[in-house]
């Protein structure tokens, strides 16, 4: 909980992050656009991929940084001595980079309501289901292997290419998802995407709470 | 005496690989419909089952190692990994040289051949976060977490890829199940999963026995 609640303080007072994040959020639309040319009918058929593409691309930049932070700011040896149980600092690192990945995915949402046309209107309350289910499971991986890559060279290198394999499962189950919900249907009909979204996230979660204490070992 | 084993164990796996081929191309009947390409398949299943053998026994080595820190246990997880790399390679390749004929194309996003491939990443992901930690003792803690994780993803990467593929098409019947084969073929399939698990013990005892010596000529 406090560890949460610092980072949030750290990221209100400095913005790096988000500011940073925003602004990459935004040229990946650029990026799209200059890719895909401006014919509307194949963007739209593209979309769904494109939206978590975004997603998964600003996800791996805020969450890589998770634990760099405490590493630049040399706060790496008070995590390691903090008392008590080490997966309280995985659920607060979970939980931080949580609401950072969701304020970025409404971001991201609205510039592709704007500068696709996309009118998401009816479909937002279920699009907000897949997004949170999707989002959990790619977070808990994610803030786990932030965790290991952070301890290691190449860091930058490594954390992407550990868990982009590891999310493809869930990459493939949100796209399909999200497909289906902007084409105006229900969650009954994606419901076997989204339970297995929602082991996905009971999953990847248990790991990273029982694996923790391995990973932040002195 | 060790020696003696080993070798032992290793002439028998010989002998057990060449039972697989001469079952798998002399023996068995060339198949109807598919021809001699069919014949593959005595490589490629046992293949496959080596693969996710070998991952199994990652998991298990690597919570092993977490619980009870038995550098044998890395040893074993990492040797294993290594294997069943390798293996996963084999299993896409010879599917790819069986697809050529088959399917008319070395590749397609067929469930099976997708669900393959991500573990194939998945796992060379694991070797390299392995080659990147100098410290023994961390590289072996972070390498069993993720051989953890990679474990548990697996059933998940199963369902995702199938629901991915087969919502659309009918499954694609690779291979006829095991129920239609006739008893010959089911025999010669059988020596070479015999001879494929031996084959995968006798590479992963070398392999955790040679980080043993490497790491005892570093100590």
């Amino acid at each position: 909980m406090v560890v949460v609640w610092k980072d949030l303080l750290v990221e209100r007072r400095s913005k790096e992050t988000l500011n940073a994040l925003f602004f990459f959020a935004l040229l990946l639309l650029f990026i799209f656009q200059f890719a895909l040319g401006p014919d509307r009918e194949r963007l739209a058929g593209t979309l769904p991929g494109l939206l978590w593409l975004g997603f998964i691309l600003s996800g791996l930049l805020g969450l890589g940084r998770t634990f760099m932070v405490e590493r630049e700011n040399d706060c790496w040896e008070g995590l390691l001595l903090a008392p008590g149980d080490k997966s309280a600092i995985y659920v607060g690192k979970l939980a931080g980079n949580l609401l950072l990945m969701f304020v970025i995915e409404a971001i991201l949402l609205v510039l592709f309501g704007f500068f696709f046309n996309l009118d998401l209107g009816g479909a937002l309350p279920a699009l907000a289901v897949v997004i949170a289910l999707g989002t959990v499971a790619f977070a808990a991986v994610g803030t786990l292997f932030a965790a290991m890559t952070a301890q290691v060279r190449a860091r930058e290198l490594l954390f992407p290419v550990l868990l982009l394999p590891v999310v493809a499962p869930v990459l493939l189950a949100t796209v399909k998802a999200t497909e289906a919900v902007l084409l105006g249907e229900s969650l009954g009909s994606v419901a076997h995407w989204l339970k297995l979204l929602a082991a996905a996230d009971v999953v990847y979660v248990a790991v990273g709470v029982l694996t923790f204490d391995f990973v932040l070992e002195a | 005496m060790k020696d003696r084993v080993r070798r032992l164990f290793g002439v028998t796996t010989l002998v057990g690989l060449a039972a697989g081929l001469v079952m798998g191309f002399v023996v068995a009947p060339r198949e109807a419909t598919q021809g001699n390409v069919q014949r593959i398949m005595y490589l490629h299943v046992p293949s496959v089952w080596v693969a996710y053998l070998a991952f199994g026994v990652v998991l298990a080595a690597s919570i092993v190692y977490l619980v009870r820190r038995l550098a044998a246990a890395d040893r074993l997880a990492h040797a294993s990994a290594e294997v069943g790399v390798i293996f996963t390679g084999l299993t896409i390749a010879t599917g790819s040289i069986w697809g050529k004929p088959t399917w008319g194309t070395w590749w397609t996003w067929d469930a099976r051949l997708t669900s393959v491939s991500i573990l194939f990443v998945m796992y060379l992901g694991y070797l390299l976060l392995r080659g990147m930690i100098d410290d023994r003792e961390r590289g072996a803690r972070f390498a069993a977490v993720l051989g953890i994780v990679a474990a548990f993803n697996i059933p998940l990467v199963h369902f995702s890829v199938y629901w991915w593929r087969t919502l659309h098409q009918p499954p694609s019947l690779m291979k006829p199940g095991p129920g239609t084969m006739p008893g010959i073929i089911v025999t010669a399939l059988l020596v070479n999963f015999a001879a494929f698990t031996l084959l995968y013990c006798y590479f992963v005892t070398r392999r955790a026995r040679l980080l043993r010596l490497e790491a005892e000529a570093e100590a």
